[in-house]
């Protein structure tokens, strides 16, 4: 379970969010600015301090405190068994597809590693990439590759901040649909940022719900998003 | 060239060659600090860093000359500890050389690791990358052509250097003559066919090193460090 606390400025922009989720798979909604992408940056242990980035608050995965600024614990991003795959892949350019997924592996033996990257690919739909540079591949190739190299040091908490948006409709439905019997599989909590509705909707999950960095609801995705729905099905009878 | 001033260019090499890998291994790091740390006080570390940069030779030598001799703690120290004074010796100019060259390694690889993607930054951090591993598998494979830029500065920026030479190693052969100093003794004996030649190897020497780094950065067309 992911339990939160925290408040962060940055610049005129307040989040103020606190919340408990208890569901493996959660989506946060919110419309562009709400403050998304800063809570989910925050929760894999990035921007935490530094002039201008004041925060405050705690983060706690399975009871296990990752940050607590009352206490001055803030575990480093890559010791927090955390991954975050962003809406640009930021793949190693320098490096082959498969190089960027063994870059979270470097405590496997060669041959575990080939393994770990040959399956992370292959959950992806991404296995004849691996000898691809990132330059070569096409922008839903590398959202594919980004994440294999974030499930392939196998994390306890995947957060996805808008990471299928150059898959089409069809692919992405299909993608995440192996994803998350993956991540059922494998007892790893999720956490999806989404402005899209229709992905909000598409998976029966918890749904927390920003508006300009506060919770406005949490709750199941027909609940919260009830008026979304509306929305959606009007349009679609309109059109 | 006579046998003095090949010795005096054999010197020079020497003298740049270990300034430069001195100041890579300060170099690498301190940029790395200033390139992706947060704080007000890299602000002032970077001002001290570059003061080599705009404070005259003379005045670094001088200051240093005073530091390192028989008057300062931190000069007796050192002379009891390598039993000479460091004033006046090769190891003494390879410290000056290497304050004095250290603006000229740190700012291109500040440069180039600032404009290496915050995106990459954190996507390496997230998978478990300290500051060593950020630094060798990441910052510098990315910014490989501001790493080159920084050797052949330093290179070249002490192979050139005088007035700081002047200073604190005086005009010693073979310990502390280099071939600057050459060139002004060529000069001050009005032996102006020497002093061509003297300068034609200095001036050769940038001329190939900055076509070096030019011919790197060009090569594919654009001088971005990574796509």
């Amino acid at each position: 379970m992911l339990e939160f606390s925290l408040d962060a400025r940055r610049g005129s922009f307040h989040l103020e969010v606190e919340c408990a989720f208890a569901s493996d798979w959660t989506v946060v909604f919110g419309p562009s600015g709400s403050g998304k992408s800063t809570l989910l940056r925050l929760l894999a242990g990035l921007d935490f301090s530094g002039p201008g980035h004041p925060t405050c608050g705690r983060i706690a995965l399975d009871k296990r405190a990752l940050t607590d600024t009352e206490t001055g614990l803030h575990l480093a991003p890559g010791r927090r068994h955390t991954a975050l795959v962003a809406q640009q892949p930021a793949l190693f350019p320098h490096l082959s597809v498969a190089a960027n997924v063994a870059y979270g592996l470097p405590f496997l033996d060669r041959m575990e590693r080939i393994e770990v990257i040959e399956s992370a690919l292959e959950l992806v739909g991404a296995k004849g990439l691996s000898s691809r540079r990132p330059q070569d591949l096409s922008g839903g190739e590398a959202q594919r590759v980004a994440l294999a190299r974030a499930l392939a040091p196998a994390p306890r908490l995947l957060l996805l901040d808008e990471p299928f948006s150059a898959l089409d409709g069809r692919a992405s439905d299909a993608l995440l649909e192996r994803l998350q019997l993956w991540l059922r599989e494998n007892h790893v909590q999720a956490v999806m940022a989404t402005h899209d509705a229709t992905d909000a909707l598409a998976t029966s999950a918890e749904v927390l719900l920003l508006r300009e960095g506060r919770q406005a609801a949490l709750g199941p995705a027909a609940e919260v998003l009830a008026a979304e729905r509306e929305r959606i099905a009007l349009r679609l009878k309109n059109s | 060239m006579n046998e003095m001033d090949w010795q005096a260019f054999a010197l020079s090499l020497r003298l740049a060659t270990v300034t430069t890998a001195i100041l890579l291994v300060i170099a690498v790091p301190l940029a790395a600090l200033l390139a992706l740390g947060r704080g007000r006080w890299l602000a002032a570390l970077e001002a001290l860093a570059t003061l080599p940069m705009v404070l005259p030779p003379t005045v670094l030598g001088f200051f240093l000359l005073v530091l390192l001799g028989p008057r300062t703690a931190v000069g007796r120290g050192i002379s009891a500890l390598l039993g000479h004074p460091l004033a006046f010796s090769f190891s003494g100019l390879v410290v000056g050389s290497v304050i004095y060259s250290l603006p000229f390694a740190l700012q291109p690889l500040v440069a180039g690791f600032s404009s290496v993607d915050s995106a990459l930054v954190d996507a390496a951090r997230l998978l478990g990358a300290g500051p060593v591993r950020l630094v060798t598998s990441i910052l510098l494979p990315l910014a490989r052509r501001s790493l080159l830029a920084a050797v052949v500065l330093s290179f070249l920026h002490t192979i050139g250097e005088f007035g700081v030479v002047l200073m604190l190693g005086g005009d010693i052969p073979g310990s502390t003559r280099t071939l600057s100093i050459v060139l002004y003794n060529q000069v001050e004996n009005f032996d102006y066919a020497a002093a061509n030649r003297t300068a034609a190897i200095l001036l050769g020497m940038s001329v190939l090193a900055l076509a070096l780094i030019y011919s790197k950065t060009q090569r594919r067309g654009s001088a971005r460090e990574q796509p």
